[in-house]
């Protein structure tokens, strides 16, 4: 049921985008989520985007996780930690 | 061009990394939840179960919408099929799911008019194009999709179609985690919480479940990175003997959710008790149209109150649904029920337990 791939918005017509999931474009509503602008990236769930994806968490996620684990390599971390 | 945010989450060095921390902090034997079916699909895409330690055994949780479709919800959609100048729209899932007598799918072979839908909006749209005749969509979802089907609902007021009517046998996740730490003889160690619900409902939503039963809770996102880090999370608390509600897929969810959806959804629903396969009825666990949208509800328009039926004997979709069995303990998991001959929803459901056993065992 839930498709979990991020699409971005590439052209807003009054409550309904067009969303590109590489390379395929759909619609989506608008109609469920705030402040939306080109560019952003979406989550799609039956035609309706209902989250926008946070770039900075994302990165950060991915970074935080590779810094625990590089420092488990070296088994210098507290193992109180969570990635 | 590589897909953004889906190739990092992928990554075969983090992966492994994760995987060998795993082995490392993993001592407990545990039983751990994945509540959604998103997540059992992409468990077992990915490989996840083989490359878990054996102290770690995953359960595939109440969180598939077909698979807790009771019964007498998919009779009532069997039985619309069967009016006369009524079309049915459905998501895809729900059309092979056996009913007590029939399916969708055969009604529809028969000459009903069933149509699949891919949102809620293309049943909007064949409301529009066939006033003649009475449209109703099959509202099966959880808060993922609850407030889309609202959005429905308001479309059908904005463009005064009177021929237009949702039947709602729609769920909610924190009464069910609820319900199922109430059972005997569940044992679960922790919870892999939905992504895509918590979108909607925020982290907060699961703070009631948290606190009362202490039980360690992890909202996670859908790719092999999300799924592992969300796994050696959920050891390290039950290790360390600190549980904790901790979301995982920040990316896309806040700690309130998405206020905009969840008022929307609250201004067409409003609680009530619904029945789940397998576990019965769950108070104020569904989401029925409040009076002022009576004129939507599919249920009263056409006087559709079924009464609860027996599932298929042998069936025991409602066992793996809570985690009391899996399917290869189900006596008819590849005799007799298959994806061809699907006996219960869990093995119709693409995101059904059984069927995800089925396709990659
Ligand atoms: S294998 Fe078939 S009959 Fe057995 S629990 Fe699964 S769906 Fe039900």
């Amino acid at each position: 049921m839930c498709l979990a791939v991020p699409s971005r918005i590439i052209e807003i017509n009054d409550h309904v985008a067009k969303v590109d999931v590489d390379g395929v474009v759909r619609e989506a509503s608008l109609m469920l989520l705030e402040d939306v602008k080109l560019g952003d990236y979406v989550i799609v769930h039956a035609g309706f985007a209902i989250s926008k994806v946070d770039e900075e968490a994302a990165l950060q996620t991915l970074e935080d996780m590779r810094t625990i684990l590089a420092a488990d390599a070296l088994n210098i971390n507290s193992p109180n930690r969570h990635p | 061009m590589a897909m953004k945010y889906i190739e990092e989450y992928r990554d075969a060095d983090l992966a492994r990394d994760l995987t060998k921390r795993i082995h490392r902090v993993s001592k407990k034997k545990l039983r751990l939840m994945e509540v959604c079916g998103t997540h059992t699909m992409s468990i077992f895409r990915h490989g996840i179960r083989s490359v878990l330690p054996d102290t770690i055994t995953l359960l595939s949780g109440p969180g598939c919408p077909v698979c807790v479709t009771a019964q007498k919800d998919i009779d009532a959609f069997v039985e619309f099929a069967k009016l006369k100048d009524v079309i049915v729209t459905t998501f895809g899932d729900l059309i092979k799911v056996p009913g007590s007598t029939s399916s969708l799918g055969k009604e529809k072979a028969e000459g009903a008019d069933v149509r699949i839908v891919y949102s809620i909006f293309d049943a909007v749209h064949i409301a529009r194009e066939n006033q003649d005749k009475e449209v109703v969509f099959c509202g099966v979802g959880f808060e993922t999709t609850i407030p889309t089907i609202a959005a429905g609902v308001l479309m059908g007021i904005e463009g005064n179609l009177k021929n237009f009517s949702v039947y709602s046998a729609n769920k909610l996740t924190p009464p069910a985690l609820a319900a199922l730490m109430e059972t005997k003889g569940v044992e679960i160690d922790g919870f892999i919480l939905p992504g895509h619900v918590s979108v909607i409902t925020g982290t907060h939503a699961y703070c009631g479940t948290f606190e009362k039963y202490d039980i360690p809770s992890v909202v996670s996102g859908f790719e092999p990175i999300d799924i592992l880090k969300a796994i050696l999370i959920l050891i390290e608390q039950n290790e360390e003997g600190r549980p904790a509600l901790v979301n995982a897929y920040e990316r896309a969810v806040s700690d309130e959710g998405n206020v905009k959806a969840k008022a929307i959804m609250n201004q067409v629903f409003e609680l009530c008790h619904a029945t789940w396969r397998g576990i019965g009825e769950i108070p104020f666990s569904g989401m029925g149209l409040k009076k002022e949208y009576q004129a939507f509800d599919a249920a009263l328009k056409f006087n559709m109150n079924l009464p609860d039926v027996l599932e298929p004997k042998g069936c025991e979709c409602g066992k793996i649904l809570m985690g009391l069995k899996t399917p290869e303990q189900c006596g008819l998991y590849k005799k007799k029920c298959t994806p061809m001959t699907p006996i219960g929803p869990c093995m119709v459901s693409s995101e059904g337990s059984c069927a995800a056993f089925y396709k990659y065992s």
